[in-house]
């Protein structure tokens, strides 16, 4: 650390250029924030998504409804510990542009099944399932359209339709929130019988849901009970699908399909072609002082010595670049959220992602610095002295 | 003067051989963002020419008022006798109205790319829907026989989804479906489509007597006011109407959002990253030819040229870095045909990427203002070098 003097003055002898060398590895860094966060929203959170909660939808179509009496027979299948079901509402507030998921469910079994994705204070949670017209909405939907506790608010369905085709009117009983990073927080939950009383009986599909979310007591049995479900509805009018919530996640996720993995590949491109730029302008930062090297090592310093020093050069840009940008982009994605407001609730920068990063700005110091200082290293004094 | 700019311009243009090394590494870096720019916004363009290609402005949809979609929408079969008779809907020569009842459902079916299951959109049809949708043509097989269990398949539908030849039999819950054909339809949304006669469906998805959508054909495209009219203010009827393009535009909002806040932050990152490197590209070039500029100067040339020449040469790099990057991109995306999720109607739309000529243009324009900015600064200190102390620089 004797010589970081040396590399210091190095740094500013053309100011201008280290500044702007520092410039373009912080806006690659940014970048490469930006990916990670597209990555774990194209991934629709399937790391979130319970590996111990298994889903059962209609087999031909998640849009078939399955029969209410298939909860019953479910719960009895040993190792199911606990049942819920959900119908998709797909509702919408005032203008059908302002649409996020809205599900009407059993409430209490829900708040049991997913309760680390739903965190509601205990008073509103009472409120909640004490009142059959209450709901409780996500903290980023309540915030987005300003919804407090205690509101009565009309919500109209694009599927379900009231008898005098007005809005279903909720009172919000309660603000949910979650710690799990790049939790869906956009979710509206009623609770079903509301629903219930408004589907004619001949229409066919009332007390029908469009899944049930079960939870059973050990992960690994997931694919023998799985099968002894679907083994079970084999050849009824409602067959049905089931498998973990993680498989649905990932199906879904594929859907959405290259778009994704095309963005990611032509970004993580973009940061490469950027950083090849900058790793080059400092390898030639290096390569134009190899006389001077020359001079250093005439004056008795060791090749290891001379490579540390040009080492640590290289890396004090990278981290000031790389970690600046990563800092920032951390940040901004961390507070900004979602920029598309609701429709990738799970854009974030996974903590995982950021140890990558940090990794990438030490391989980008290390690999700038290296290849001149070996260079440097291996030449003559004499020949290197004699270089212009 | 001219003649200065020109000459020392040609001298740093004709230069660039012996700054090979580096003058590439900001050719590059421009390619690599010009490419990435045309890719993504290429999907955008893509999905917009699909929906442009759907929507024929002298037909009207007809759905449930409240709904978005015909995936969520609801119309009973007493609703849509009630449509037939408004005015305004075109008639054949032997007095049926040119109208299409449809119901839209969506099939879990596995997808050739990734093998897991997706929504495969399934349309249910009267014969009159090929009076309506007159562009469909039948290209492989044959058209469906109503009253029975067949299905035609859309061109980019057959080749998405697994197994959909003409001639195979798709098993879907209690029902057993042929598939007899494959249609075209000027690469419209519907080619992401499997049809089938509504009446077979309908049952099979328990939906009584019900449609979702009604499709109409115009007198006349100033027929549109008077039907939307009648619908909606008959009260027998919760019906909203609407233009195909005007429906057409508005199913692909998500995607196209998702594609522009994405595309755009990614853009003007890259931009600005990639104007970084170049200006160090270019403080480098200038560096290495301090004596040069020098004894250009000290020979009497103005700072003026000077200041051009760089600035060209910038540019010149910019410009050799957006015609490879708008090639490359052009040469592997254009055409590149995938399926994404329709999130309005959750279910899979196929679209080609398409790298328009507009949106070369566009990219060529952000590489040379990624030249000149690039350019501006290393340009302005070539021009500021004191002679003297320069001509002596190593």
């Amino acid at each position: 650390m004797k010589f970081f003097p040396i590399v210091w003055r190095n740094l500013l002898r053309r100011k201008f250029r280290t500044v702007f060398t520092i410039g373009a590895i912080f806006f690659a860094f940014m970048l490469f924030g930006v990916l990670m966060a597209i990555r774990s929203a194209f991934s629709m959170g399937v790391e979130m998504a319970g590996q111990g909660r298994l889903m059962v939808i209609d087999k031909v179509s998640i849009i078939n409804p399955l029969p209410a009496s298939y909860e019953s027979q479910i719960k009895m299948v040993p190792g199911v510990t606990d049942i819920t079901h959900a119908n998709w509402f797909g509702g919408y507030y005032q203008d059908v542009r302002n649409q996020f998921p809205t599900f009407a469910t059993d409430p209490e079994s829900w708040l049991r099944v997913y309760s680390k994705e739903f965190e509601l204070p205990e008073d509103q949670k009472k409120a909640f399932l004490a009142n059959r017209t209450g709901a409780v909405v996500g903290a980023d939907t309540a915030k987005k359209y300003g919804f407090k506790v205690g509101q009565k608010i009309p919500i109209n369905g694009t599927i379900y339709q009231r008898p005098d085709h007005g809005p279903w009117e909720f009172t919000i009983e309660g603000i949910y929130d979650s710690k799990i990073k790049g939790a869906d927080k956009t979710n509206l939950l009623f609770n079903y019988q509301y629903l219930r009383e408004t589907i004619p009986e001949r229409s066919g599909f009332r007390d029908r849901y469009n899944w049930y979310v079960f939870t059973i007591d050990n992960p690994d049995n997931a694919p023998q009970i799985a099968a002894k479900i679907d083994a079970m509805f084999a050849n009824s009018p409602s067959e049905t699908k089931t498998a973990t919530e993680k498989q649905f996640v990932s199906d879904w996720a594929k859907q959405i399909g290259d778009i994704g993995k095309i963005m990611m590949w032509i970004v993580a491109m973009a940061m490469f072609t950027i950083l090849l730029v900058a790793g080059n302008t400092m390898a030639q930062a290096i390569r134009e002082r190899t006389n001077e090297l020359a001079v250093l090592k005439t004056l008795g310093f060791g090749d290891g010595r001379i490579l540390s020093m040009v080492l640590l050069e290289s890396l004090v840009i990278a981290l000031i670049g790389g970690g600046l940008g990563l800092a920032l982009s951390y940040t901004f994605i961390s507070l900004g959220g979602d920029p598309t407001h609701g429709l990738l609730p799970a854009f974030f920068f996974p903590t995982a992602a950021l140890a990558a990063g940090v990794g990438l700005v030490f391989a980008l110091g290390l690999a700038s610095g290296f290849l001149p200082a070996w260079q440097a290293s291996r030449l003559r004094i004499v020949d290197a002295l004699r270089r212009n | 003067m001219l003649s200065q700019i020109i000459a020392v311009t040609g001298v740093s243009i004709r230069s660039i051989r012996q700054r090979l090394g580096s003058s590439s590494v900001a050719v590059i870096g421009i390619a690599g963002v010009v490419l990435v720019f045309v890719a993504v916004l290429s999907i955008a363009e893509g999905v917009n020419a699909t929906m442009k290609a759907s929507g024929d402005p002298d037909v009207v949809m007809v759905l449930r008022a409240g709904s978005d979609t015909e995936m969520t929408s609801g119309l009973a079969g007493d609703a849509v006798r009630i449509i037939q008779d408004a005015p305004g809907i075109a008639r054949d020569a032997s007095g049926t109205p040119l109208m299409s009842p449809e119901l839209f459902v969506v099939v879990d079916h596995p997808l050739k790319r990734s093998g897991s299951p997706a929504n495969v959109p399934l349309r249910g049809v009267t014969p009159e829907a090929f009076k309506v949708h007159d562009h469909m043509k039948i290209v492989e097989g044959r058209n469906i026989e109503f009253g029975r269990n067949e299905i035609i398949a859309g061109r980019a539908a057959a080749r998405q989804f697994v197994g959909l030849n003409v001639g195979t039999n798709l098993k879907w819950g209690e029902s057993t479906w042929t598939l007899v054909g494959i249609f075209e339809d000027k690469s419209s949304v519907s080619e992401s489509e499997l049809w089938c006669d509504v009446k077979v469906l309908q049952p099979a998805y328990r939906r009584g007597n019900s449609y979702q959508s009604v499709y109409a054909r115009l007198t006349s495209p100033d027929a549109f006011q008077q039907l939307k009219d009648a619908l909606t203010s008959n009260p027998q009827l919760t019906v909203s109407a609407m233009r195909a393009p005007e429906y057409y535009g508005s199913q692909t909002v998500t995607l196209q959002t998702i594609v522009r806040t994405i595309g755009g932050i990614i853009a003007i990152l890259m931009g600005v990253g990639a104007v970084f490197g170049a200006v160090i590209t270019m403080y480098t070039a200038v560096a290495s030819r301090t004596r040069e500029i020098a004894t250009l100067r000290a020979l009497g040339f103005g700072s003026v040229p000077v200041v051009v020449s760089v600035l060209a040469e910038a540019v010149f790099l910019a410009v050799i870095g957006g015609l490879i990057g708008g090639a490359v991109a052009w040469a592997a995306f254009d055409g590149y045909e995938t399926a994404t999720m329709n999130f309005q109607s959750f279910s899979q739309m196929a679209f080609q990427f398409a790298v328009t000529p507009k949106l070369l243009g566009m990219a060529l324009f952000y590489a040379v203002i990624m030249g000149l900015f690039g350019g501006v600064l290393p340009a302005i200190r070539a021009a500021r070098l004191p002679v003297v102390t320069a001509l002596r620089e190593l």
